[in-house]
């Protein structure tokens, strides 16, 4: 972004203070530009009264990120990488989560590539009410032959993830592209060698495309830049990702210039960057679990610096569920709190003999415990309590978690232990057993302590609910 | 083994292991921690939780992570991978592009990078007063760790944990701990012969009024036993309860003068003061600990050297280590402020950082047999998740900045040696030709 205030964006707004935004006024609005949590498109005036045309694209011109932004696929799963705007998450957010790419090769049984790109496709792990998900699938021509990588390609297409297509031969990715016209593709790699036939294909097919050139920074930009004159807007950089030893420590330090250059103003070199963590396979890792764990550590270093999207081969569950964790840490927004609204939810649909729980509005907590409580088909009351977006633990270590607290929320919810159950009973979480004593006299009901992990609910009920009288 | 692969540390923990007689070790089975059934006891249910861990897999894995030293085979070698050469099919013509525009690459270092991070010792030799075998030293970055605008003088250390008495271990973990449970000289010395510790920890958790109770006296002798037993340098850590914690301390540190221990912790919840002069009199380094706040840290740390007088180079900082998927996005961001603001030039968080990685072991992901969520896809086996979550939520940090690791699994001290250290620039390994790993048989 080329401005950092919102009275510099403010300039460029119609300045009316009509509301249609959603803001109460202008500047209200500006400082949401300049947060990037609103878009130019959210100001109707702006975007269809002609008289601001001229002011709208200036705007869009400062406020477009220092990092390209690239869209890859089509439709629901598309992927978007880049667009960032900072070197730490602290100072705004990292944009675009890195996005993770899977193999696989166009060589292999129809039957066994069409396994392996649902495996992709449905991967998940529930996570603070939403699921990690995989964002892509890498073809890979290993056959080097046109007909078989297109093939491969329309098999992967009908999956309907977002696609890289991997070849140095520009008539293997022609073929794909043939067959995937629509789908919005990745093209690797346009290098040194190849790099006039596969920029065509680019112009041609109007898809993103990689340039490679390993360990070179020079040969980098010189391609990137020969691209961006040849009016392709969508790059994505290569720079090569070494699995070990001096290798990977270049590897490290070409995506800290690249992104480095990128944020300070360098715009012939400011793209997303590609790392490929597959060539942990290429090491000489006998064993494939530590093949599997070093793929896994360079995934992690290139998730913290600056990878926007990788391609990637264990899909073993102790490779993959890190990776996803990861990229959801180094990408959550640290400027808007996660939680819940505070307030009493329903599991099923619970009567006055339903277990009655209460938690933290933190929405790790919250959707931790409501999922272990729902998946085992518990039917039960769920209390939120609001401790600010904090959970038990440290909520009651720091003082948002009491038995006030607790009581003022049962009572916001209008439900009254003694009234609304048969069983007189609140469910407490371990990890707040000492609200116990307190608990019991301020509600004039049964507290019973919970275990210490939600997880274990569901054992817990089956010995001690209903509570014996 | 033919290839060159030279990392000091690495190949003596191989030498000292006996892999061959790891070969066919049985694993047990599943085995269900209860973490309801402990934190009673007044200590940390997360310590619990991974004292509680199985490590069936363990010592298969250090047969394992062997082949991550191994000599290549075959997967996409040079040569080996299917022809995909570019090959240009000259049918398409490229009237649009005629020549590489060329371009120099150029970027700058930072400039705000001025103050370099505080040296701190653990650890005296002979020739410092002391007898420990080496002294480990930590900090001195003028820059990000492994940046390319400075080097890193020293690279990342690892301390692995004991225990002052026999704790809940699952069958599976006994198994390799059983011999030297009731010893922690035995311990200690197991942790640097077999599992390359650069240190180790000492936590006198007995010493808990709500464990055993055990006196002060009683913990110096451990202390003494473990100095013996090994010649690394050592960390004491008490056991969390602030109010005895200062008066273990205080006399572990008087049993152990002139050695250059790491006293853990000082925190602003116990007397601090009484940690630092015992630090101060008898030639001590302090952790300064605080949770996950920068304002905290500054503050504590402002208040052992201006109150406490304890010189910059015996302080060492946890800003508290949040597991990967449960706060480590605190926890990261907090290290890599306070690392950006101690390069900047403020004085009061120019020190070198520790981690407690151990607590990645908190999260449900590394120990639970599976999700407790049906729809979930498959976790696989929590033998190998449990490492590898302590791997990421130790490398994060030390991207982030963090120094000194505190850890726990073999495996997981493997592995992030391994990485810090090629970072770092330590590893030699055959380049490995990349270009086309596309034709790799993966
Ligand atoms: C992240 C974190 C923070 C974040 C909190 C972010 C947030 N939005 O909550 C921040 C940085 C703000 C923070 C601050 C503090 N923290 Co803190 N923090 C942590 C940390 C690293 C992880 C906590 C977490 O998120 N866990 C995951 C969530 C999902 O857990 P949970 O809410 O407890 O829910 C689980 C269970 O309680 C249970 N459960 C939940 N609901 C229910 C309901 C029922 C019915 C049942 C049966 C079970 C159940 O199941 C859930 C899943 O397992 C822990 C250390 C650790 N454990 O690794 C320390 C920790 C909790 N913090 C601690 C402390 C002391 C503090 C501070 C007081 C530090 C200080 N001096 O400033 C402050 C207090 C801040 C405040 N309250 O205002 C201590 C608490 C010690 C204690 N037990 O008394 C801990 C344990 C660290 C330590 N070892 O010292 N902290
Ligand atoms: S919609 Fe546009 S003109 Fe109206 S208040 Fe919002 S920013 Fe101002």
């Amino acid at each position: 972004m080329k401005i950092n205030s919102p009275l510099e964006a403010y300039k460029y707004l119609p300045q009316t203070n009509c509301g249609e935004c959603g803001e109460p006024t202008c500047m209200a609005f500006a400082s949401k530009l300049i947060d990037r949590s609103s878009k130019t498109s959210d100001c109707p005036p702006l975007v269809k009264e002609k008289k601001y045309a001229k002011k709208l694209v200036e705007l869009d011109r400062l406020l477009s990120p220092e990092i390209r932004q690239v869209t890859i696929g089509v439709g629901e799963r598309a992927a978007n990488i880049g667009g960032d705007d900072v070197l730490y998450r602290h100072k705004l957010t990292f944009f675009n989560k890195t996005k993770m790419f899977f193999d696989v090769s166009d060589n292999i049984e129809e039957a066994a590539i069409i396994e392996r790109v649902k495996k992709i496709a449905d991967f998940k792990k529930f996570y603070v009410g939403r699921n990690l998900l995989l964002d892509g699938v890498a073809i890979r021509a290993v056959s080097n032959d046109p007909a078989k990588f297109a093939a491969a390609v329309k098999k992967v297409a009908e999956i309907g993830l977002p696609m890289i297509f991997c070849s140095f031969n520009p008539a293997v990715l022609k073929a794909g592209l043939e067959v995937a016209k629509d789908k919005n593709p990745l093209l690797y790699a346009a290098n040194k060698d190849n790099w006039k036939e596969v920029g065509e294909l680019a112009l041609e097919y109007n898809v993103p495309v990689v340039v490679s050139a390993i360990n070179d920074l020079d040969a980098l930009k010189t391609l990137a830049k020969t691209f961006a004159e040849a009016g392709i807007k969508d790059i994505v950089l290569d720079p090569g990702t070494y699995p070990s030893g001096k290798g990977l420590k270049d590897s490290f330090t070409n995506f800290l210039k690249i992104r480095r250059a990128g944020i300070m103003g360098d715009t012939e070199i400011a793209y997303p960057i590609m790392a490929i963590p597959l060539t942990a396979w290429m090491a000489g890792i006998a064993d494939p679990v530590s093949a599997s764990y070093w793929e896994t550590v360079m995934t992690s270093i290139f998730t913290i610096r600056y990878g926007d999207i990788m391609i990637l081969h264990s899909m073993e569950p102790y490779a993959v569920l890190p990776e996803v964790h990861l990229a959801e840490t180094i990408y959550t927004d640290p400027r808007t709190p996660v939680s819940v609204d505070g307030g009493m939810y329903k599991v099923g649909s619970p009567d006055m003999d339903s277990p009655v729980f209460f938690t933290t509005n933190f929405a790790l907590t919250y959707y931790t415990v409501e999922s272990d409580i729902s998946a085992n088909n518990i039917v039960c009351w769920l209390l939120a309590v609001d401790t600010d977006g904090i959970g038990v633990e440290a909520a009651a270590a720091g003082g948002q978690l009491n038995s006030a607290k607790v009581k003022d929320a049962f009572e916001k919810a209008g439900f009254d232990l003694n009234r609304d159950t048969n069983h007189h009973t609140l469910i407490i979480p371990g990890l707040s057993a000492r609200l116990q004593g307190d608990l019991e006299d301020t509600l004039g009901a049964k507290v019973m302590v919970g275990p210490m992990d939600s997880g274990r609910i569901p054992g817990w009920i089956e010995k001690n609910w209903p509570p014996k009288k | 083994m033919a290839k060159k692969v030279k990392l000091s540390e690495m190949t003596d923990m191989f030498k000292g292991m006996d892999i061959l007689s790891l070969e066919g070790v049985t694993i047990e089975g599943d085995i269900e921690i209860d973490l309801s059934g402990l934190g009673g006891g007044g200590f940390d249910p997360m310590l619990a939780a991974i004292l509680g861990q199985e490590s069936a897999m363990l010592a298969q894995h250090f047969s394992r992570i062997a082949g991550m030293f191994g000599v290549p085979v075959g997967m996409g070698a040079p040569g080996v991978a299917p022809g995909v050469a570019p090959t240009v099919a000259s049918a398409l013509a490229a009237p649009k592009f005629k020549d590489l525009i060329p371009s120099k690459f150029d970027v700058a270092n930072i400039a705000e990078w001025t103050t370099q991070i505080q040296e701190v010792p653990i650890g005296n030799t002979s020739a410092d007063g002391g007898t420990r075998g080496k002294q480990v030293m930590l900090g001195g970055e003028k820059a990000l760790p492994f940046y390319f605008d400075a080097p890193m003088p020293h690279r990342n250390q690892v301390t692995i944990d004991v225990f002052d008495m026999r704790i809940g271990l699952a069958k599976a973990v006994k198994e390799n701990y059983d011999e030297v449970m009731d010893s922690p000289g035995e311990w200690a010395k197991k942790n640097v012969d077999k599992f390359n510790a650069d240190m180790i920890t000492i936590h006198l958790i007995s010493t808990d009024p709500l464990v055993k109770d055990t006196s002060a006296k009683d913990a110096a002798k451990t202390v003494e036993e473990v100095l013996q037993a090994v010649d690394v340098p050592i960390a004491i850590g008490g056991s969390g309860n602030p109010q005895k914690d200062p008066e273990v301390l205080s006399k572990a540190a008087e049993v152990s003068e002139g050695e250059r221990c790491l006293l853990a912790s000082a925190s602003l919840n116990l007397d601090y003061a009484k940690i630092a002069e015992a630090a101060l009199k008898y030639d001590h380094d302090v952790l300064s600990w605080t949770q996950l706040d920068m304002n905290s840290q500054k503050e504590l740390n402002r208040k052992l050297m201006k109150q406490c007088n304890v010189p910059r180079d015996r302080i060492i900082m946890d800003p508290t280590t949040a597991a990967l998927g449960y706060g480590l996005d605190y926890a990261y961001t907090n290290m890599e402020r306070i690392r950006l603001a101690a390069l900047m030039g403020d004085e009061e968080l120019t020190f070198p950082m520790s981690s407690g990685t151990t607590n990645a072991w908190g999260a449900r992901e590394s120990w639970m047999v599976g999700s407790p969520l049906g729809q979930d896809s498959d976790w696989g086996p929590r033998e190998y998740r449990g490492p590898i979550w302590e791997i990421v939520t130790g490398l994060s940090l030390a991207i982030a900045g963090n120094d000194l690791f505190m850890m726990m699994h073999p495996t997981s001290v493997a592995v992030l040696k391994h990485i810090t250290q090629s970072l770092f620039g330590l590893v030699e390994a055959e380049p490995v030709d990349i270009a086309n790993w596309i034709g790799s048989e993966v």
